[in-house]
């Protein structure tokens, strides 16, 4: 435990990729494999869920720390974050209760079975843990039994890693290490084997992603070298059928497959050993167009899957990539071979119902291509997608190959109204904040929105020293302050939504400008957001009511 | 207590006073404890050339020797060692039998520059509440200049000079008397220099320090480059992001404060490390220190003073948090990373060396 949890403060207190990539290095050279096993896992974000309920955590703490609870809350303001303050208010510990066990063991042992406990035995188990380990242990284990666990590595750096101890490719690493897997150490020897395996046949492929087009496409060259199709707004998403099985993954990795039972029956029909990716999307077969996301969101929300929402929020798969035709990895070969292949696949009559084609948009130069992108909103895409057609399907995000080239989000000026603290580098400053419109000129503020991103560190701070000095009420950790601040926000898309106050949701805001010209007056009114929803296709008034 | 600063009436006299009064007793030379424009001073006789060097030349500076009492007007006064930087004191001041004791900032922990932390009973005491949470509870010295040491052959190793971010005054002196000299070479920055002169000035030892600036017109006038790789260099904060810290390049650099226990505050530091390292007392230290004095009353200045005086008055003790414009003074509750420290350095860098 003590050698991941310092890794995990080398790794939390440098900003060099290099620096992190040598220390994870050094710990799996050394780590026992089921260790370094469960150290990937938390690495890539497989963190394990709260055991222990927060309220529990803090009535325990401040009772094992020896100080009344409104000092441990005044502590825990100060630090802004829950697992650090226990950290640091318990009494150093003894020497004789000290428990130098691996990594594995403490997980194992200790951590999963602490779910199942009653409340006293969880108690009893949880001082112990504590007592038995050093400080630093201490806030790495309180991250992981809080749920919270996070480390400033990215997939593809605990790739590199792995990598470069196994002396393989990261691409093979990448894919060993996607969809279900146990962490043990026996999965840690075959993920780091020169052997090939015994695959998963549920495993899918590393995601190709895209870099935004932040410079004029003229400079991709010869239009004929590259291929355009819409950018769709759903669920990106990989369809595999293998062994007479199927399965659907989504890109966070999570597997849906009973969630979209009425896609079974198409992918059905697929051979066998076939991996597709393409949008998941919920589908307009009258008009034979998407519906807007909001209603997949909804279809996402229930439990149970009644007949009613299969029928109004039906979901087909637009594919776009063929990775796996007859159990042969196709990522190697070109975009337009795979891409022909997948039309092959896709233009037998049977499958046409749920699984289509994404349509390659075609164009000759570059300026009709921008003509043609500036249709994206009315036809419910965020914009164009651009693939080389030489390329491979890569893994991860690479610079060069495919682009997505959205359209220029739509903005508003909205008033600050709330803040909440963030978490972590920014824990104990405010950076968390609700934004609102004015219903009509002169009349109410109703919340629109909430953002977090957007600001620099110095726009923080001066927003944080603002909301200290400005709050108006508190609802817990939650601060209403004076409507004072106007700020931009930018987003996607808006949509009508009976679920908010104002009946009006956009899609990824985020903050564009703190707008110190502008007096709260000044900001947008409903009727201007309504506006806009009214240029955007399809208001939504067959909203399906729960 | 008044606008001035803490007002004794029978004395009339003033203890760190922050706008401009006729006789000001100084507990220590920070700029938010003694700042100019007093008609004269008292100070320790420890303390009197670093509050010289911070001070206008033509300051009168009247010294008093720890533990030994002066009458003025009515009250009588002694100076006790605080234990915060070279010549800090607490205040002691007597009236018909009645003792209060202003103990300006201070630490229990013996750091082997200034003299000692002494208690001193009194009625009513005034103390700080800087770090007055239970999350801060400092670590030994010695363990901290390990640290530090460890970090410094490290960054040697890999090429990389080491700059350590401390205050001028007292943090810095503290850490050279810990470096360990036989890593490599030391150098300060300006702010830095003129108070290690005063420091030997006044008998303490501190290691081998050469003036960055020193250097650099050597190396000029023998057209020579310098070699930065296996040094040490003590800086001020407000020396991040300038010219004068990028020729240290390639450097390794880290914050020396009691605020860097905190991973946030940390982070936002944008530096390579944080050391946490403090000349203020941490939890443990401000109870023991407030329980030794015996008072009946304490009252409780900038840093986190409600909450020890709700901490204190639930322990029996009948405590009171004080305004006062000692930096940190000013929303520390809300954001542990507006650092004391900070603020005070920034001041103690109009000398700034940067060319």
């Amino acid at each position: 435990m003590r050698r991941f949890a310092e890794l995990y403060a080398a790794i939390d207190e440098s900003t060099r990729t290099t620096v992190k990539v040598t220390a994870m290095v050094e710990y799996f050279r050394i780590a026992p494999a089921a260790d370094a096993a469960w150290a990937v896992a938390f690495l890539i974000g497989r963190k394990p869920r709260q055991v222990v309920p927060s309220r529990l955590l803090r009535e325990w703490a401040a009772e094992a720390a020896a100080v009344p609870q409104w000092l441990f809350e005044e502590s825990y303001h100060a630090v802004g974050d829950l697992a650090e303050t226990i950290a640091l208010l318990l009494p150093m510990g003894d020497t004789a209760d000290r428990l130098d066990m691996c990594l594995a063991r403490w997980v194992e042992d200790r951590l999963l079975p602490l779910a199942d406990l009653d409340e006293p035995d969880k108690k009893r188990s949880l001082l112990e843990s504590w007592r038995a380990l050093e400080p630093l242990e201490r806030f790495v284990w309180n991250k992981l039994i809080t749920g919270a666990f996070r480390v400033g590595v990215s997939q593809s750096l605990v790739t590199r890693a792995l990598a470069d101890i196994a002396g393989l490719d990261p691409a093979l690493i990448a894919h060993r290490l996607m969809g279900h897997w146990r962490p043990s150490a026996s999965f840690f020897q075959d993920l780091v084997s020169s052997e090939a395996r015994k695959t998963d046949p549920s495993r899918l492929y590393p995601f190709c992603l895209a870099y935004p087009m932040e410079t004029s496409v003229e400079e991709l060259g010869d239009p004929a070298d590259w291929a355009a199709e819409w950018k769709w707004d759903g669920i990106r998403a990989q369809l595999i059928r293998r062994g007479g099985q199927t399965h659907i993954w989504t890109r966070g990795e999570e597997l849906v497959t009973e969630r979209y039972p009425d896609l079974h029956k198409s992918a059905e029909m697929l051979p066998d050993g076939t991996v597709i990716d393409g949008e998941l999307l919920p589908w307009n077969f009258a008009d034979d167009a998407p519906l807007p996301f909001a209603q997949l969101q909804k279809r996402i929300g229930r439990k149970n899957l009644s007949k009613k929402i299969l029928a109004d929020v039906p979901v087909v798969v637009v594919a776009y990539d063929l990775l796996e035709a007859d159990g042969k990895d196709l990522r190697d070969s070109p975009f337009d071979e795979r891409r022909k292949a997948l039309a092959d696949l896709l233009n037998r009559q049977w499958l046409a119902d749920r699984l289509r084609l994404s349509p390659e948009v075609s164009f000759s130069e570059w300026k009709e291509l921008a003509t043609i992108r500036a249709d994206s909103r009315q036809r419910m895409c965020e914009g164009l997608m651009l693939k080389r057609r030489e390329s491979p399907y890569r893994v991860g995000r690479r610079r060069g190959d495919w682009w997505k080239w959205k359209v220029e989000p739509l903005t508003m000026d909205c008033v600050l109204t709330m803040a909440q603290r963030g978490s972590g580098r920014r824990a104990s400053l405010y950076t968390d904040y609700t934004f609102a419109v004015w219903d009509e000129p002169g009349g109410s503020l109703l919340t629109i929105a909430k953002a977090y991103s957007g600001l620099t560190d110095a726009e923080i701070a001066v927003i944080d020293a603002f909301v200290k000095r400005n709050t108006t009420d508190k609802f817990g950790p939650v601060r209403a302050v004076k409507p004072e601040i106007v700020m931009e926000l930018a987003f996607e898309a808006i949509q009508l939504s009976p679920r908010h106050k104002s009946g009006i949701a956009v899609r990824f805001p985020r903050i564009v400008r703190i707008r110190s010209d502008k007096k709260p007056e000044d900001a947008d009114t409903l009727d201007r957001l309504k506006a806009l929803l009214a240029s955007t296709p399809k208001p939504f008034a067959d909203e399906i009511e729960p | 207590m008044t606008d001035h600063g803490f007002y004794c009436p029978p004395g009339d006299f003033f203890v760190d006073p922050w706008r401009p009064v006729d006789r000001a007793v100084i507990t220590h030379a920070h700029a938010d404890h003694a700042r100019w424009g007093h008609r004269r001073y008292l100070t320790s006789t420890e303390g009197s050339e670093v509050l010289r060097a911070r001070m206008r030349p033509d300051a009168r500076i009247d010294t008093l020797a720890y533990g030994r009492s002066i009458d003025v007007n009515a009250v009588r006064v002694s100076l006790h060692p605080a234990g915060h930087v070279l010549g800090s004191a607490q205040v002691r001041i007597e009236h018909k039998g009645q003792v209060a004791v202003v103990s300006g900032d201070y630490k229990v922990e013996p750091d082997g520059v200034c003299s000692p932390f002494e208690p001193v009973r009194c009625h009513l005491f005034v103390s700080e509440s800087t770090f007055a949470l239970p999350i801060y509870r400092w670590k030994p010295q010695h363990v901290v200049f390990g640290e530090i040491n460890a970090w410094w052959s490290a960054n040697k190793a890999k090429g990389l000079a080491s700059v350590l971010l401390a205050y001028s005054l007292g943090k810095s002196q503290r850490l050279l008397s810990g470096l360990d000299t036989s890593i490599g070479p030391i150098y300060v920055h300006g702010a830095v220099e003129p108070i290690n002169a005063a420091h030997r000035r006044s008998g303490v030892i501190l290691p081998e320090t050469t003036y960055v600036m020193e250097t650099l017109k050597v190396a000029k006038e023998k057209g020579s480059k310098i070699d930065w790789s296996s040094a040490m260099i003590l800086a001020p904060p407000s020396a991040v992001g300038t010219p004068w810290m990028r020729r240290f390049q390639p450097f390794s650099a880290a914050f020396v404060s009691g605020w860097m226990t905190i991973r946030g505050t940390r982070r936002r530091q944008a530096l390579d490390k944080g050391f946490v390292l403090s000349d203020h007392a941490d939890w443990p230290g401000l109870l023991s220190a407030i329980d030794a004095t015996e008072a009946e009353e304490v009252w409780l200045t900038h840093g986190y003073s409600s909450v020890l005086a709700r901490y204190l008055n639930d322990t029996g003790i009948s405590a009171r948090s004080v305004d006062t414009r000692f930096a940190g003074e000013s929303d520390v509750s809300d954001a542990a990373g507006d650092s004391t420290e900070i603020v005070e350095d920034s001041d103690s860098t109009a000398e700034s060396d940067s060319p």
